[in-house]
């Protein structure tokens, strides 16, 4: 008998290690939910943790207002399949009641909205640890992120000041008023992701299949066409079959054109495309620290 | 399943079966260097030459090192990290950096190479299965050098490979390379390193990093690339005590599983079987392993590192930081811990002072009973003098804990000889042990 375990299953018992740690080392955690692949995987990956008890946490989407109806629909059945409770916190409520202030001209994009109420989100439901599905491979301020991230009382990361990780012996200790963000796939790359999913044969959204659609092109990037976006006068819309590497804000996601329907055929995409996923990510784009930044403001 | 992934480089010999994607291993390995010994050009060329590297990532670096006038592609700039770190011109903290071959995953643990910097380098190292030393071949052994090798050693990395780089920049000399080879040999005898092997290469260049040097016909080995995808690393998990330390009980609290209570956790050591005897520390009672329990149904047997779910026949009464271990083959069970420690705080280690204490899945309190002496990290020498333990020293210490450890030799099982030691007023991590 050959002793080894694969790459692949060596990542699911560290992750499992890591969502099993939150539950016994935090008073009331929450995972964060996107419906993009990372945070369906994270989600799958608890309900391995905890088999066969339910997921000890809830899941909380902050909805931006301008998401992909089929994300939203993809949410409501994959919460119902692995028995968790949903929190829904609304940008769109809110800009109503004046918490925050809608951006304007062209380029406007709620990203920057979200960290607002996921911080108001997080001190409502007094959660001390917030799980994300950020991977280090993604981006090079994630690339120093550690497993369990200390947030202070502002819900603020300060790169210069993290405590530092070894072995397997994870900190969560923190004062009244502070929070830890955890990042159980962070030695995962896309790559590994999508090997993943497809041996375990989880069901994904659509979005990630080649599918027809309306778009138009701004500064290289494909983007669906939709009334949230105000076009300007020389963006012409056109049908073509594309898909989402990525899954976020309908203002911000790239979709890119693509033949790849099956889980089979985004592998090989993946695996012989020349660019970062998150190169189709309008955020990422505004400045070469844009990443930096938002992290350092409390974004996940 | 069809092919379905294919290299960067779309050659079509490269292409992989799901099958094989699922065969490889996962190896992780840290990089130590000093400033300017070539560190970062390694790893980019690691990333470059593995086609790790995606089209944007490579015309940002090639933007950059055009608008600093540099000649050719800064690969360096490819492990460029934070704003906060550009302006200062270092690297502040560890980062992880992922590629893979069809044969295996690999993640490195890039740590800075300064001085002040030791507790990244240790904390880098202590997952890690291979360190690479990195020397520049015209300047031969270093104290750095050396405060990296004893690191290594330290944190028991199983593999060490001491990379002469820069050789294009001594002619290719076999000499030099032979020179600097005897000098680390004959120092590092004194430490406790298993397996150490040497490669003269320059990243810059490219040679004998992945493809192999065509300036050096002298060297018969083999390439940094092919060593670390085919470095033996099945025996780095203990698979011959058994330690399972409980991280979480799961109780359903459902009809269908009224009775279930399982004992998680990720095994720490050995190879657990279905129907095994097993004692639980610290009551002592003895149970049989009645199922090894996952989501994807049950196992005949699980082993180190795998996370788990293990059901025993009798009900007794276990919580998080109990261990299951077997009756015949018990770990130190004491109050009194003999640690190496590697300081991490600006505010001196506490001679008396009182610490929480990290260890497996367990946690106490400790206090400082002695601290008998302050290794000197360039020359191995033991100060019994100087007592005054400052960020990035490493010193021996006796600590006494409010509960019994159950605990390992670091030497014999890294995760059940290893624990930190965490400020009881800051909560931030300020020491890291290994037991001795």
């Amino acid at each position: 008998m050959n002793y080894q375990l694969n790459h692949l299953k060596e990542l699911e018992a560290e992750s499992i290690f890591i969502l099993r740690e939150v539950a016994a080392q935090f008073e009331n955690p929450v995972l964060m939910f996107s419906g993009g692949k990372d945070s369906i995987l994270m989600s799958y990956l608890a309900s391995k943790a905890f088999f066969p008890a339910n997921v000890p946490f809830p899941l909380l989407h902050v909805d931006t207002g301008h998401n992909f109806p089929e994300t939203i629909e993809f949410r409501d059945n994959w919460v119902e399949k692995i028995g968790a409770k949903l929190i829904v916190g609304s940008v769109d409520k809110a800009i109503e009641t004046g918490m925050v202030i809608e951006e304007k001209g062209v380029n406007a994009s709620r990203n920057g909205l979200q960290t607002a109420v996921l911080l108001d989100e997080l001190e409502k439901g007094k959660f001390d640890a917030a799980l994300g599905g950020a991977r280090r491979d993604e981006e090079k301020a994630r690339a120093k992120e550690r497993f369990f991230s200390h947030r202070d009382e502002f819900g603020q990361w300060d790169p210069k000041n993290q405590r530092p990780e070894l072995w397997n012996l994870f900190n969560g200790k923190k004062h009244f008023g502070e929070h830890f963000r955890v990042f159980p796939i962070s030695n995962w790359t896309e790559m590994d992701v999508w090997m993943y999913l497809a041996m375990e044969n989880v069901e994904l959204p659509n979005l990630y299949f080649a599918h027809e659609r309306d778009v138009f092109e701004r500064d290289g990037i494909l983007l669906a066409d939709t009334d949230y976006i105000q076009k300007k006068p020389d963006e012409i819309v056109m049908k073509k079959k594309v898909r989402c590497r990525t899954i976020g804000d309908m203002t911000c996601t790239g979709v890119w054109e693509s033949e790849a329907d099956t889980i089979e055929k985004i592998i090989t995409e993946v695996s012989t495309t020349r660019v970062t996923e998150r190169g189709g990510r309008a955020d990422d784009k505004r400045s070469e620290t844009s990443m930096e930044d938002r992290k350092m403001k409390g974004y996940f | 399943m069809e092919i379905i992934a294919v290299s960067r480089n779309n050659n079509i010999k490269d292409k992989m079966t799901q099958q094989e994607y699922e065969s490889m291993e996962l190896l992780r390995f840290t990089t130590a260097g000093s400033v300017d010994d070539g560190k970062s050009t390694l790893i980019g060329r690691l990333l470059y030459d593995s086609k790790s590297i995606f089209e944007d990532q490579y015309e940002q670096v090639k933007k950059t090192s055009e608008r600093r006038g540099e000649e050719g592609v800064n690969l360096a700039l490819l492990t460029d990290g934070l704003k906060s770190e550009r302006e200062q011109g270092i690297t502040i903290d560890v980062a992880y950096r992922y590629f893979s071959t069809p044969k295996r995953k690999f993640i490195i643990g890039d740590t800075p190479g300064h001085i002040q910097y030791t507790r990244n380098m240790v904390t880098g190292a202590s997952t890690a299965n291979v360190a690479l030393v990195l020397i520049d071949a015209r300047n031969g052994v270093v104290e750095q050098t050396r405060r990296h090798a004893i690191i290594a050693s330290l944190l028991q990395i199983p593999h060490l490979v001491v990379c002469i780089n820069k050789m294009d920049l001594v002619g290719y000399s076999e000499d030099v390379y032979e020179t600097i080879k005897d000098e680390f040999s004959n120092w590092a005898s004194k430490l406790d390193v298993k397996d150490v092997h040497f490669i003269p290469m320059s990243a810059l260049v490219g040679d004998n990093v992945v493809e192999q040097s065509k300036n050096m016909a002298w060297y018969k080995g083999t390439t940094l690339l092919y060593y670390l995808e085919n470095v033996h690393i099945g025996s780095d998990h203990n698979l011959i005590d058994v330690r399972f330390p409980v991280q979480y009980v799961i109780r359903p609290y459902n009809d269908e599983y009224h009775d279930y209570r399982g004992y998680s956790g990720r095994i720490a050591g050995g190879i657990l079987k279905k129907g095994d005897k097993v004692t639980v520390l610290p009551s002592g009672f003895t149970s049989t392993i009645s199922k090894i329990n996952t989501y994807d149904g049950e196992l005949e047997q699980a082993y180190a590192p795998m996370s788990v779910t293990v059901l025993l026949e009798d009900d007794i009464d276990i919580s998080r930081g109990d261990m299951i271990v077997r009756e015949n083959n018990q770990p130190e069970n004491t109050q009194d811990v003999e640690i190496m420690v590697c300081w991490f705080h600006d505010k001196p280690l506490q001679p008396r002072g009182k610490y929480t204490v990290m260890h497996t899945t367990k946690e106490a309190r400790c206090v400082v009973k002695e601290i008998q002496y302050k290794l000197d990290i360039n020359s191995l020498h033991r100060n019994l003098e100087d007592k005054n333990i400052k960020m990035n020293d490493i010193a021996r210490v006796t600590l006494r804990t409010t509960k019994p450890l159950f605990s390992d030799p670091y030497r014999r099982n890294r995760i059940t000889g290893s624990l930190i030691l965490i400020d009881e007023d800051t909560n931030e991590t300020v020491g890291a042990g290994m037991i001795i």
